[in-house]
Formats: C-alpha cells, sequence, structure tokens
C-alpha cells in the first residue's frame, strides 16, 4: 500500500480544525484565516525542526490552546456577534460566498412581483374598497404562488412537482372566481377564509421539497409556518409605525397621504412582506432560536389555567352555552390554539427526552379543552333542531369535528407517552400526518359548499 | 516557571503595544518576540493573543491590514497607532510605578523566603 501524502493529510487535518472552529458564532472567518495562518507558520517551523508533519500539526494545536476557551475569549472581545448573527449580506467572504446575495435578490423581486400582484387587479378596474370580495377570495391566488414559486426555485423541484402546484392554483384562481358570490354572502366569506388554508399546503409541498412525504420536513414546514407568522407580525407593526409617520408629516404640510397609503403603501407593502418574511425565516433558521416554541413555553401553562378556570365557572355557575349566536367559531379557534400549543412545544422537543413537568401541564391543556369543547358541542347536539345549518355553522362544525378528532387522539398517544407505553415521534407522526386533512377540509369548503347552500 | 494568569493577562497590552511600537508585526512574529524577551518564562496560549489584538484594534491602538505574503497566502499585520503610543507611554509609567515600588519592598524584605536565597534569587532546584 502506498504511503498516504503527508501534505494531502496535513491539509485535511487544517480543514478539519478550520471546519470545527468554524461552527463557533464568535469566531469569525477573517479570525478563522489569521487564525490558519498563525498554525500553518507554527507547523511550518516544527516540521523545520524535525518533527512529522502530523507530529508538528498536533504540537500546533496543543499550543494554540483548548477551543472552547478560545472562542470564549473572542465572545468576549467581540460580544456583538451573539447578538447580531443574521448578516443578509455576508461579510465573510469564504462562505459560499455567491448564494446569500443572490437568494436575497430572488427573494427581493418576488416581494416586488407580489408587491406588483396586488395591484394587477386595479389594472382591470377592480378596487380594493370597492371590490373587497374580489380582493378577499383571491389574496392566496395572487400572492402564494410567488411563495411557492420562491421555495420551488430554492429545492429545485422537478417538473412534475411544478405542474402539480401550477395545476393547484389554477384550479383555486377558477374556484375563487366563477360562482356567482351572492354579495356579502356568507360562502364567499367562507372561500376568502378557507382559500388560503388549501393553498398554503402547495406552499408547504414546496418548501418540504422531496421531504414532504417525511414527518422531518412537514415538521420543518410547521417551525417555518410559526416563525413566519411571528416575523410577518413583527414586520407589520414596523409597516403600520411607518404609514403613522407618513401621515403626520404629510399632515404637516397639509398634504393628505391617506388615499397613498390605503391604496399603494398598505397593499403593496403587506403582499411584499410576506415573500420578505420567508426569505428572513428562511436566512435565520440556523443562527437564531425560533420565537414560536418560546412563546408556546411561556403561554401553554397559561392557556391550561385559563380554560381550567372556565370549566370550573362553567360547573360552579351552572351556566349554559348559549348556542344562538356562532359561538362554534370561538370553539374552533381554542382548538386550533390548543393544537398550536401542542404542535409549537413539540417542533421544539428533543424526542427522546423522557416525560417532565412541562409534558402534564401540556396534557392538562389538551384535555381541558377537550373538555371545554364537549360541552359546548353537548350543548349544540342538545338543541340540534334549532341549531340552523348556515354554511357558517355546517363549515364551523365540520372544523370542530377535523380539530377534536386531532385532540382526542393526541390526547391519547400523550397520555401514551407520559406512560412509559409509547414514543413521542408517533405524537409527531399523527400530527405531520394530519396536515392534509386541514388542506382537504378547506378545498371542500371551497369547492362544494357555495353550489350546496346556493351561493348566499 | 510560569506567570500566573492575571498577570499574563494585565501585562499583554503593554507588551504587544511595545513589540508593534519596535515595527509592525502578525500574530506568530509577535508571540516568538514575546518569547525571546521573557526567555520562555512567559507562556501563552498561541490563541489567546488574538483577543487581545482585536480588543486593541476596537480602541484604536492599533490597526491591521491583510498583506499577501509567499505562496499566495495572506497575512494579517498589526501597526501601533499614535494613540497606541500614547497609550503604551502610559502603561510604560504605571508599570515602572509598580515595579519601583516593589524593587523597594524586595529590598527592604529581610526575612527568608521558600525557595529563595536572598543574593542569587531563585534557588537552583526552583529554576530547573
Amino acid at each position: 500500500m502506498p504511503a498516504p501524502d503527508p501534505s494531502a493529510s496535513l491539509e485535511e487535518q487544517i480543514g478539519q480544525w478550520r471546519s470545527y472552529l468554524r461552527r463557533r458564532q464568535a469566531v469569525h472567518a477573517v479570525d478563522i484565516a489569521e487564525l490558519e495562518d498563525h498554525l500553518r507558520e507554527q507547523v511550518a517551523v516544527l516540521a523545520g525542526a524535525g518533527l512529522a508533519a502530523d507530529e508538528a500539526f498536533l504540537v500546533a494545536v496543543k499550543r494554540m490552546g483548548n477551543l472552547d476557551a478560545l472562542s470564549r475569549e473572542f465572545a468576549r472581545e467581540h460580544s456583538e456577534r451573539l447578538w447580531k448573527q443574521l448578516v443578509l449580506m455576508p461579510a465573510e467572504a469564504d462562505a459560499e460566498p455567491s448564494t446569500v446575495p443572490r437568494d436575497a435578490l430572488v427573494a427581493f423581486c418576488l416581494a416586488a412581483a407580489a408587491a406588483a400582484a396586488i395591484k394587477v387587479p386595479a389594472l382591470f378596474g377592480l378596487e380594493l374598497d370597492k371590490d373587497s370580495g374580489f380582493y378577499a377570495r383571491n389574496l392566496g391566488v395572487l400572492l402564494l404562488p410567488l411563495l411557492t414559486g420562491y421555495f420551488a426555485w430554492k429545492r429545485r423541484l422537478g417538473a412534475g412537482a411544478l405542474g402539480w402546484l401550477a395545476a393547484a392554483f389554477v384550479v383555486a384562481a377558477v374556484f375563487a372566481n366563477v360562482y356567482p358570490f351572492a354579495p356579502r354572502g356568507s360562502t364567499g366569506a367562507l372561500t376568502a377564509v378557507h382559500l388560503p388554508i388549501a393553498l398554503w399546503l402547495a406552499v408547504g409541498i414546496a418548501y418540504a421539497g422531496t421531504r414532504w412525504r417525511q414527518v422531518e420536513g412537514r415538521m420543518d414546514f410547521i417551525r417555518f409556518s410559526g416563525e413566519l407568522l411571528i416575523y410577518y407580525a413583527l414586520i407589520a407593526l414596523g409597516g403600520v409605525v411607518l404609514m403613522a409617520f407618513v401621515a403626520n408629516i404629510f399632515r404637516a404640510i397639509r398634504i393628505d397621504a391617506g388615499p397613498f397609503l390605503g391604496s399603494w403603501l398598505a397593499p403593496c407593502g403587506a403582499a411584499g412582506a410576506v415573500i420578505v418574511a420567508s426569505w428572513l425565516v428562511e436566512a435565520k433558521q440556523s443562527v437564531i432560536e425560533n420565537m414560536a416554541p418560546v412563546l408556546t413555553r411561556l403561554f401553554t401553562p397559561l392557556f391550561a389555567a385559563v380554560l381550567l378556570l372556565f370549566l370550573g365557572t362553567l360547573v360552579w355557575t351552572g351556566r349554559g352555552i348559549d348556542i344562538e349566536r356562532d359561538v362554534l367559531i370561538a370553539f374552533d379557534l381554542l382548538l386550533a390554539m390548543v393544537i398550536a400549543l401542542l404542535l409549537y412545544s413539540a417542533s421544539a422537543r428533543d424526542p427522546v427526552a423522557p416525560p417532565g413537568a412541562f409534558d402534564f401541564v401540556q396534557v392538562a391543556l389538551v384535555l381541558s379543552a377537550l373538555a371545554t369543547d364537549a360541552v359546548a358541542l353537548s350543548a349544540i347536539a342538545a338543541r340540534i333542531s334549532g341549531f340552523g345549518f348556515t354554511p357558517n355553522r355546517v363549515a364551523a362544525l365540520g372544523e370542530n369535528v377535523i380539530l377534536l378528532v386531532n385532540l382526542a387522539w393526541s390526547a391519547v398517544l400523550y397520555v401514551r407517552f407520559l406512560r412509559g407505553r409509547g414514543s413521542f415521534t408517533s405524537l409527531e407522526r399523527w400530527q405531520t400526518g394530519y396536515l392534509p386533512v386541514y388542506g382537504a377540509w378547506a378545498a371542500i369548503i371551497v369547492i362544494l359548499f357555495p353550489p350546496l347552500f346556493g351561493y348566499r | 516557571m510560569g506567570i500566573n494568569k492575571d498577570l499574563t493577562a494585565a501585562s499583554s497590552t503593554p507588551l504587544v503595544l511595545a513589540i508593534l511600537a519596535e515595527g509592525d508585526s502578525y500574530g506568530y512574529a509577535i508571540l516568538q518576540r514575546v518569547r525571546e524577551l521573557s526567555g520562555g518564562s512567559m507562556e501563552w496560549t498561541d490563541g489567546m493573543l488574538y483577543p487581545v489584538l482585536h480588543r486593541l484594534e476596537r480602541l484604536g491602538h492599533v490597526e491591521s491590514r491583510w498583506k499577501n505574503v509567499e505562496n499566495g497566502r495572506r497575512r494579517k499585520y498589526y501597526r501601533i497607532t499614535r494613540r497606541g503610543r500614547e497609550q503604551l507611554a502610559e502603561d510604560r509609567r504605571q508599570w515602572q510605578a509598580v515595579d519601583a515600588t516593589l524593587r523597594n519592598i524586595w529590598g527592604a524584605l529581610s526575612v527568608a523566603l521558600p525557595g529563595w536565597s536572598a543574593d542569587q534569587g531563585p534557588a537552583q532546584a526552583e529554576r530547573a
């Protein structure tokens, strides 16, 4: 066997050392270059003194010192690096220099396209304030293809997948617009609410790419959705502040900026922000702690406490639930909230960790939500004749059943896990496997409800 | 004989500044010079020099630039600034005051210290 080329193995060792250092966020690429120069000189001097290359490398690395201690020193000197980790345009040149700017460029072009897309219907005489029904129904159709396109580009989706996704958006556009919706009718409003939910599944398929069939791929999409919501809310907050300033400073020179804000800045900004927020979530996913699980940790005990208080009050006062109004929607939102809390704490949980105190809080939350919903459903069942099957109520009832089934089986899986009879991954598998059900019900509402209920 | 961490940390700034006052230099050469000057008694962990240099750069006492050196490698050179020289002068005053104070007490000290003979410095066993 030929002896390995000593210089090649030295390069390999230095490469390993470099990649090990690169994982430290306080040590930037320029620092690594500086330290590497030092290391190489030390190796050369030691080799010149008669050491073999690998021995020289070992001694040089040892002299460099413990890398943990070293990166702690760097962190102390460059404490800002522990904060500002999201570099939009990387200053550290050698870490794949071309990818991030190109990614940013594509994202910003798509954001501009989204901002333009929201104004396209105006070319055909559709005004935001007069044709709000049209805009509400078509919001998903206008914006989500661009977001899907961004991920299709990023994940290099094949032609087959692209074709299916494009077909889904065409079908969505058709069903958003062919039905003769009654003005201010509830089927039109239901379409406006549910079409984006169904289309969000298409975004997920593009996001996860080839991993859509795997639990991990879908879990990543769930994580992405949560972070996107938080980033979007933050950007929206900034947008509101910006608009308030625009309105105020133009008022100072007696110009009413209202029309510009209402028909340009607000809609275009809101549309573009969807893409920008998505790109930000993608860019920061590995450098900044996810926020959704943190909020989940904070609010799970609070929600559990509130629900238990509600149940206690219900029993104590003996009040019934007033089903005359559309209370079911409130209970749907409650169940969806509990599932979201469950999902996002699961998304950040180490699946092999043993059950802890937080898991018991989680189970208490799920069980109290189930009990609350059972009370509401039994109140409706008791007076089913007076229920009145309006489109809104049927949609809400369907959603309630879907969420209830999800939560009930989640409770069973969770209790099994707590008693050591099941693994946490089975809960994850159940949750991620359930995603298409939401999309399917949303699609049913969009496609079947308008004709079933006479477009009212 | 090792020098304890606190002393090493406290003396590193004037030492690095003084070496750079002799002329522009880079990390490895600075460490070599420290070894030379201390006769090997000041053993720094090599990597630890760099956070010190970066701190001095942030404070404006030194400035750095990358230079191309042989076989395509790049090396970061440091140069002392005017503010660095002022700092060095100030450090020197302070250290000389400390040094003078210690010398006075060493001279006045008549009790015997373990491992130390009054006129020859450290005992032979300790030096080996």
